[in-house]
């Protein structure tokens, strides 16, 4: 147990040390990228980029830059933008981190729930109209774009019906830290949860259902029915717990790279200053320590969360603590 | 129950049978919403007690016949007709609800062919026993594994109680069928409906789970409903038997009349295409399986093999093969284990001749076959095709030579690439080995088409509009584009039904008799072994125990582990009825050893000309 813990925690150090050089690489390959020039200022006379070039270390070689990137955004943490003077990254990034993490949690747990529930039932009615109900809802779910559902969620509780009985609880568009209000921060997450949510129950639901008919082929369902379990029973101990197991592979991918920043066109639709919104932010500008802290920032993030999932499937699966 | 009275039907006896069926017909839901009829007016009984053997070639409906006493066939794509009484319930008139009150788990259990899948593979198996237990009457959960333990006890699982808490996975295939039974006989079943429980094990397994299954019959005096294709396990276990064609009960009656006086010609024909262990006593040479005619069921004569294997030079020497995979794990992927999947082998095989490898599962004979055309390659040791070393080859000089040596595989369906015509399939290393041009790979493809009795129209056609036997023929055909000198043939009829099995072992020999073809026979089943070989090693851990010609092998066995396989092997004669071969209990051993071991160094002994024996010790 200990050596899976420490073999994994190793492997993270290796991929983000990975991802962090080829981020650093690929900045300084970019074309019009030059930190210095942009540090100066539009405009600049070419002694004064110089100036900016020799005070920051930018002349010195990139294996010393890169060093000293690290140094300042692991050891120190007062790693400064390039692009707004005198911004610290690292507070920016933990400001930003709990906006995005309140958003995925909470859809998480609504789209684990919904396509848990969209996936046993339409595979219990296979066939019939609960099942083409609910795929065709999902199918709905996945094919719409989750900026564009954002939109018309905005448009419908912040526009149209904000003032009738309905919506006229929906606070307006941002983000309320759950220390300051948590009454507030439930109420302005309500729709961005959902909205994000509904993708993913629609995709989660599909696969399971799926997953859960293809189940009903094996052996031991066979095993499972002729030894007289009741059809309840059956669905919801035999089949459904073999079919989960992608399932949570593919839940610990998906909230990784969300609280990573992939979350952005929800953010932005919702006025959620969180780290999607960052990232798109220092990435307009090619300020490369707000790439490198956000980047890093969501490969930890995958990482972790992949981590968490193979614990959980070694739970369920007991096959896969042989090796 | 050692007494011959249960040999007369239930009707007769006057007791009222545990299990009826009148008149069953059973239809699936195909392609295109038209039903097709799988069952055809079948009808038979099983009086309590009383073993009942359905036994047929695949198609049959022997399966179809067992899911629908059960009732677990989809309602949806299926329709049934006519009665099956079970304990006093008409099955066809019940619903789901009454299915699971009275009949499933209940009057009627079930074990199934694969043990390796029929078991839940993520809950322990005590609480999947338990589950069984708890499931139609209530029971604290203390006493259902305490039962649960006894189950274990009962089919002789070794420290049933420490092992209740294990996973299927700890498990080899005979032991999970073993638990597949302790599961059944949970609920005390008045019949047992055993479908094809032991096909998928090995030989000295399958012996030990027939005599599990006799012993436990007569303890708790159920009757059992046994499916199979086997007419050596119908001969050894039931009463009566029912035989199967298309659907339909061609014959019925007591096992020891339809064997010693069958009536139909289908019941003779399946009957004279059984290969039987021990029936080459005195032939020189390997002898064709009779050719059956399927309207009489009369056999005909017998054909040996002409050719002779010439001796003067080797075509294959394979010196000290040795093929090891590391297990990893732990920090890192480090190695923990090594499996000597093969240990110092050593064989020849002349040109002409046949050497079988026979061994069960795990023992290597598989692994010994790739590792002599390098498709694994951890492999040390030398391997000489005519004056080269395989083993010592560049990467293109090994692709030239491997037109050498063909391969005919296991699955037929699985080694073809279904989105590809069998004209192309075959065509494709013709060209690729460079030996001619496309029409001229046609023209070749389509001689030996007709060699392997497929016509030529059929390259057109694409793997999955072949019969099993067929695509076999495809496979021996391709094999052959190539003019190989060897042909590994690695376990290739075991999945065939018997008649068909019979024509692809003939055709086999066909095509050593014309073309001088040596042949590497990979198979577990010994009776087609003694066919087919000129020579037979056996194999046992990854090692050659035993390598002799054929009859000092099958009739003179030094080896105690070529005694154990050969005692194992059940054969259709039903004075064996009431045979315990009594082995011992087994867990299969297998080869995964510490990093640091050393193999043993072995010595042959010479007991005959050509026979070497291992020495132990």
């Amino acid at each position: 147990m200990l050596a899976a813990v420490l073999s994994r925690l190793l492997r993270m150090v290796v991929v983000m040390f990975g991802i962090s050089v080829i981020t650093f690489l690929i900045f300084f390959a970019t074309p019009s990228s030059d930190p210095a020039a942009r540090i100066a200022g539009k405009n600049a006379a070419q002694e004064t980029i110089e100036a900016v070039r020799k005070d920051f270390g930018l002349d010195r070689p990139l294996y010393v830059q890169y060093g000293l990137m690290m140094k300042r955004l692991f050891v120190t943490r007062d790693l400064t933008s390039f692009a707004n003077r005198g911004q610290q990254i690292v507070p920016a990034v933990a400001a930003a981190a709990p906006a995005t993490l309140s958003l995925v949690s909470g859809a998480a747990v609504l789209w684990m729930l919904g396509g848990i529930l969209t996936g046993i039932t339409a595979a219990a009615w296979r066939g019939r109209w609960p099942d083409k109900l609910l795929m065709g809802i999902s199918m709905m779910a996945v094919a719409m774009p989750v900026f564009w559902v954002g939109e018309m969620v905005n448009l419908i509780t912040q526009n149209r019906l904000h003032d009738t009985w309905a919506f006229s609880w929906v606070p307006a568009l941002g983000y309320t830290p759950f220390s300051e209000d948590p009454g507030l921060w439930f109420r302005s997450m309500v729709f961005p949860w959902l909205t994000l949510a509904f993708l993913y129950i629609g995709l989660y639901g599909r696969m399971l259902r799926t997953g859960i008919i293809e189940t009903y082929q094996e052996d031991f369902i066979r095993t499972a029915r002729a030894k007289g379990l009741t059809g309840r029973k059956v669905l919801l101990k035999h089949a459904t717990r073999s079919a989960i197991i992608p399932i949570v592979i593919m839940f610990g991918m998906d909230f990784g790279v969300l609280v990573g920043g992939a979350a952005v066109l929800t953010e932005v639709v919702f006025g959620i200053n969180g780290v999607g919104r960052l990232t798109y932010q220092a990435l307009k500008v090619l300020d490369l320590p707000m790439i490198m802290a956000t980047v890093l920032y969501a490969s930890f993030f995958v990482v972790i969360a992949n981590a968490v999932v193979d614990l959980l499937c070694l739970l369920i699966d007991p096959r896969m603590r042989r090796a | 129950m050692t007494d011959l009275t249960p040999l007369t039907p239930a009707a007769a006896a006057g007791t009222r049978p545990i299990l009826s069926i009148r008149d069953l017909s059973v239809s699936f839901l195909g392609a295109r919403n038209s039903w097709t009829r799988v069952i055809e007016g079948l009808s038979f009984d099983v009086a309590p007690g009383e073993t009942v053997a359905l036994v047929g070639e695949s198609g049959s409906g022997k399966s179809v016949t067992s899911l629908s006493v059960l009732g677990l066939l989809d309602p949806t794509t299926s329709r049934l007709e006519g009665s099956i009484l079970l304990d006093g319930h008409d099955v066809l008139k019940l619903d789901e609800a009454g299915m699971i009150r009275h009949i499933r788990g209940q009057a009627a259990a079930m074990i199934f062919q694969e043990p390796m899948t029929s078991l839940h593979p993520i809950y322990r198996v005590g609480d999947q026993i338990m589950e069984a237990l708890t499931s139609h009457r209530d029971m604290p959960k203390a006493e259902a594994r305490r039962q649960a333990i006894a189950l274990l006890e009962r089919v002789r699982i070794p420290n049933a109680a420490r092992r209740i808490d294990d996973y299927p996975h700890a498990f080899s295939g005979g032991m999970r069928q073993r638990v597949m039974i302790a599961m059944a006989l949970a609920s005390r079943p008045k019949l047992l409906i055993a479908d094809e429980p032991t096909t998928a094990l090995d030989v000295t397994v399958q012996g030990e789970i027939l005599d599990l299954l006799k012993d436990l019959q007569a303890e708790f005096g159920m009757a059992m409903l046994f499916i199979t294709h086997d007419m050596g396990v119908v001969a050894e276990m039931a009463d009566r038997t029912v035989v199967m064609l298309r659907g339909r009960s061609v014959e019925q009656g007591p096992t020891a009349a339809i064997f010693a006086d069958p009536q139909q010609p289908y019941t003779r024909a399946l009957l004279a295409s059984v290969p039987v262990l021990g029936s080459m006593k005195g032939e020189p040479a390997p002898l064709r399986f009779p050719v059956v005619d399927m309207k009489t069921g009369v056999a005909g004569g017998a054909l040996p093999l002409r050719s002779k294997p010439d001796l003067t030079a080797p075509i294959l020497d394979v010196r000290d093969l040795v093929t090891r995979f590391d297990l990893r794990g732990g920090l890192l992927n480090r190695r923990v284990a090594r499996v000597h999947a093969v240990e110092n082998v050593s064989f020849r095989i002349f040109p002409g001749e046949t050497l079988s490898l026979v061994g069960e599962s795990g023992c290597g004979k598989s692994t010994t076959g790739k590792s002599i055309i390098r498709l694994n390659d951890r492999s040390t040791g030398s391997v000489r095709l005519g004056d080269d070393d395989l083993f010592g080859l560049g990467a293109e000089a090994m692709r030239r030579k491997r037109r050498d040596i063909q391969m005919i595989p296991q699955d037929p369906l699985a080694s073809m690439n279904p989105r590809m015509t069998v004209g192309d399939a075959l065509v494709e290393p013709f060209l690729e080995h460079r030996m001619g041009t496309a029409a001229e790979g046609r023209v070749r493809a389509a001689r030996l088409m007709d060699q392997v009795g497929l016509t030529a129209a059929m390259l057109e056609r694409y793997p999955h509009e072949f019969s099993g036997g067929q695509r076999q023929r495809v496979c021996i055909a391709r094999a052959l584009m190539l003019d190989p000198k060897l042909i590994i043939a690695d376990e290739s009829v075991s999945a065939l039904d018997v008649s068909v099995k019979a024509q692809v072992v003939n055709l086999l020999l066909d095509i050593q008799d014309r073309m001088g073809i040596a042949f590497l026979f990979i198979s577990h089943d010994i009776a087609v072994v003694e066919r087919i070989s000129h020579r037979i090693a056996v194999m046992y851990m990854g090692e050659i125990v035993e390598i002799g010609p054929r009859a000092e092998i099958l009739e003179r066995p030094r080896h105690a582990y070529t005694r154990q396989l050969i005692g194992a092997v059940t054969v259709p004669d039903p004075a064996r009825r009431h045979l315990r071969r009594n082995l011992a209990v087994t867990e299969l051993r297998t080869p995964i050893r510490p990093l640091d071991y050393a193999p043993p160094a072995r010595r042959y002994e010479e007991v005959a000309p050509g026979h070497l024996v291992m020495v132990e010790g």
